[in-house]
């Protein structure tokens, strides 16, 4: 009886624990779900600002502007039709707000009836016209040419080179520059922290007495508790006035900044998970390379670190890991500046400031928040390859070592 | 003259004295084997002679320990220098994560060697010293980890004799082996004892007798009868040893 009793509980635990495993994988499941669902969405929204349309002549052969396109028109960087494809015309701009430079406000009507026929007729008048207005004003007596309603391809925000989700008349939604700002950031971040995460973790493994050990260990472990918007403030005050007057720039926030302020951010999990593996290397490998008379220094570079590569490894993906996905601390630091990045003394802006900073003046549903969530796809995708890449480096070095 | 000799050894680990005024010497070309029972020291003063101990924390050693008449606990002694000239195989194999031709190689490497065609004949030799060199002529880029135990001993033995020492130090060598890897083991060992001055710490009574000229017995840090192997098992002076040798305690 008591026996059924405990092979009962056991059952219970082991369920327990199924089902917490199941729950754990199912809400991961379910995140990344609805990231791609709500990212996969942004497809089907239109290039222009929502609501309105754009017109032209019906003699104009252009059907379709793609939103950089339409952004350079309507920023006159574009000023013949030919550029486009079109005929050899020079573009004239209409929105809607132009209207009273062509008609007095009260032929539009008292509740703007009239608007249709008198945009139709000053596009008509003008063969070289853009118009650009709300598709409440489209009416089917109209002869002007309305372009169908077409979506953002997915060249346009995989390689575009803008990102200007407010921009008026076409939002433009290009990842590059935010792309490459995160990589570039993440990657200088790595490379300052990587060595001297390294180094102090042989020091604390290989060199220190356990008395500094001690003192040193929860030291570093508790760097990895400070929120990151206390590392943020600190790289607003210390580092960025740092930068701005060690290299005389306009300003301090800089690609640089961050990726110091990530530096710091990352190292703690570094040393950690380095020294971790360091540490378990057993004793008789060490004993064995200083019985063949090697020095210590020796015994570290020849036995310790290659011993513990794949736990470098390991801590050189938790590195990225965090320094890509970091949010609050960069936003403070790179200056947010949305342009393609040239050396680390220019602003930046990553994928995860731009979600932060945007997501709450985007409306619910609409393209820019869809838009978001496609950057959140993105990354997530970003640091799934790098910890696949580094997972088959490091499995290629212990076959090689083993 | 002897070639190792230990005057008045007293070793402690913290405030334990695990030695206790060790006096002995041991002459080349011989085979000494340390017997007692599991914390007597033996295997404490084994690691003296290539000073493993020094990497003890909290360890403290008196008493003269010389090689050739040389004092290997002197000012000016550089440790990897006689780390060098006085080799070490341990308890269990602990090949380096490295291929076969590496794990040989390492001694020579770590010396500053760069002329791979001695590397190499190098490592032939020791591999062919150890009586490993048949089974691994055709795998020397493999990886020492898919050796079986036994072979991977006799690799850590050849990788200690790789640098050309004069004494070799073996902490238990054969205990965790096979039957079949221990015999093999023990031949190399007598082959061995031409060239290098071996000292061999084990638990086997039978092993002692077999591959020893000589054997110390140790019993809670001191050293009870130091003598011929065969007269310490045939006719020990001490009861102690006796009793150990017959299997009354240990």
């Amino acid at each position: 009886m008591k026996k059924a009793f405990k092979r009962f509980l056991e059952r219970c635990t082991e369920g327990l624990l199924l089902l917490s495993g199941g729950t754990t994988s199912l809400a991961i499941l379910l995140i990344v779900l609805f990231l791609f669902r709500e990212g996969a969405s942004f497809f089907k929204s239109p290039n222009i600002e929502s609501g309105y349309v754009l017109a032209v002549h019906p003699e104009n052969p252009v059907n379709h502007l793609s939103p950089e396109q339409i952004k350079r028109i309507f920023d006159s960087e574009i000023v013949r039709w030919d550029e486009v494809g079109g005929p050899a015309m020079d573009i004239e701009l209409f929105r809607f707000s132009d209207m009273v430079q062509y008609v007095p406000e009260e032929r539009l009507g008292a509740d703007f009836e009239h608007v249709p026929a008198v945009v139709d007729s000053i596009v008509m008048a003008h063969p070289g016209m853009i118009a650009f207005y709300p598709e409440q004003f489209v009416a089917p007596e109209q002869q002007l040419k309305v372009f169908p309603e077409a979506t953002i391809r997915p060249e346009d925000y995989f390689l575009g080179h803008d990102w200007q989700p407010t921009a008026h008349p076409a939002p433009q939604f290009g990842v590059i520059p935010l792309v490459l700002g995160t990589l570039w950031v993440s990657l200088f971040a790595v490379i300052f922290s990587l060595p001297f995460g390294v180094a102090v973790a042989v020091y604390l493994a290989e060199i220190a007495s356990e008395r500094i050990r001690k003192v040193f260990k929860p030291l570093i472990e508790l760097l990895a508790g400070i929120p990151s918007v206390v590392y943020g403030f600190f790289g607003l005050v210390v580092i960025v006035p740092l930068i701005q007057k060690g290299f005389n720039l306009p300003v301090g926030e800089t690609g640089l900044a961050g990726s110091i302020v990530l530096a710091i951010m990352a190292l703690p999990t570094i040393i950690t998970v380095a020294e971790d593996s360091m540490r378990t290397i057993p004793r008789s490998m060490k004993e064995a390379s200083l019985a063949l008379g090697a020095t210590h220094w020796q015994t570290v570079y020849r036995v310790i670190i290659p011993c513990s590569i794949s736990g470098i490894t390991a801590a050189i993906v938790l590195g990225i890991g965090r320094a890509i996905g970091e949010t609050m601390a960069v936003l403070m630091v790179t200056g947010n500046a949305a342009i393609i990045p040239h050396s680390l003394l220019e602003p930046v802006r990553t994928i995860p400031a731009t979600i932060a900073a945007e997501l709450g003046e985007a409306p619910k549903g609409g393209t820019h928040y869809e838009a978001l969530f496609l950057l959140g796809c993105i990354l997530f995708v970003i640091t799934l390859v790098v910890s696949i890449t580094v997972e088959i480096i490091s499995s290629k070095q212990k076959s090689n070592l083993t | 003259m002897s070639k190792l000799a230990a005057k008045d050894i007293h070793f402690y680990y913290g405030d334990f004295e695990a030695l206790k005024g060790i006096t002995m010497e041991m002459t080349a070309h011989t085979v000494t084997a340390f017997i007692g029972p599991s914390g007597c020291g033996k295997s404490t003063f084994l690691r003296l002679f290539n000073r493993m101990n020094d990497l003890v924390d909290g360890s403290r050693m008196t008493g003269l320990l010389s090689m050739d008449g040389e004092d290997i606990y002197a000012r000016n002694i550089q440790v990897d220098e006689l780390r060098k000239k006085v080799g070490m195989v341990f308890q269990r194999p602990n090949p380096f994560p490295k291929s076969i031709f590496e794990n040989v190689a390492y001694g020579l490497r770590v010396n500053g060697v760069k002329d791979s065609g001695f590397i190499a004949s190098r490592v032939e030799a020791s591999l062919r010293a150890a009586a490993l060199w048949d089974e691994v002529k055709d795998k020397l880029r493999q990886s020492a980890f898919s050796l079986s135990g036994g072979q991977q001993q006799r690799l850590c033995i050849a990788r200690a004799l790789a640098i050309e020492p004069s004494v070799v130090l073996m902490d238990e060598p054969a205990s965790a082996l096979d039957p079949i890897s221990t015999a093999k083991i023990e031949e190399l060992i007598f082959e061995l004892k031409k060239d290098y001055t071996i000292v061999i710490v084990t638990h086997n009574m039978q092993q002692a007798a077999r591959v020893s000229d000589k054997t110390a017995f140790f019993y809670l840090g001191e050293l009870i009868e130091y003598d011929d192997t065969k007269k310490i098992f045939l006719n020990p002076r001490v009861e102690a040893t006796q009793n150990y040798i017959t299997g009354r305690f240990g």
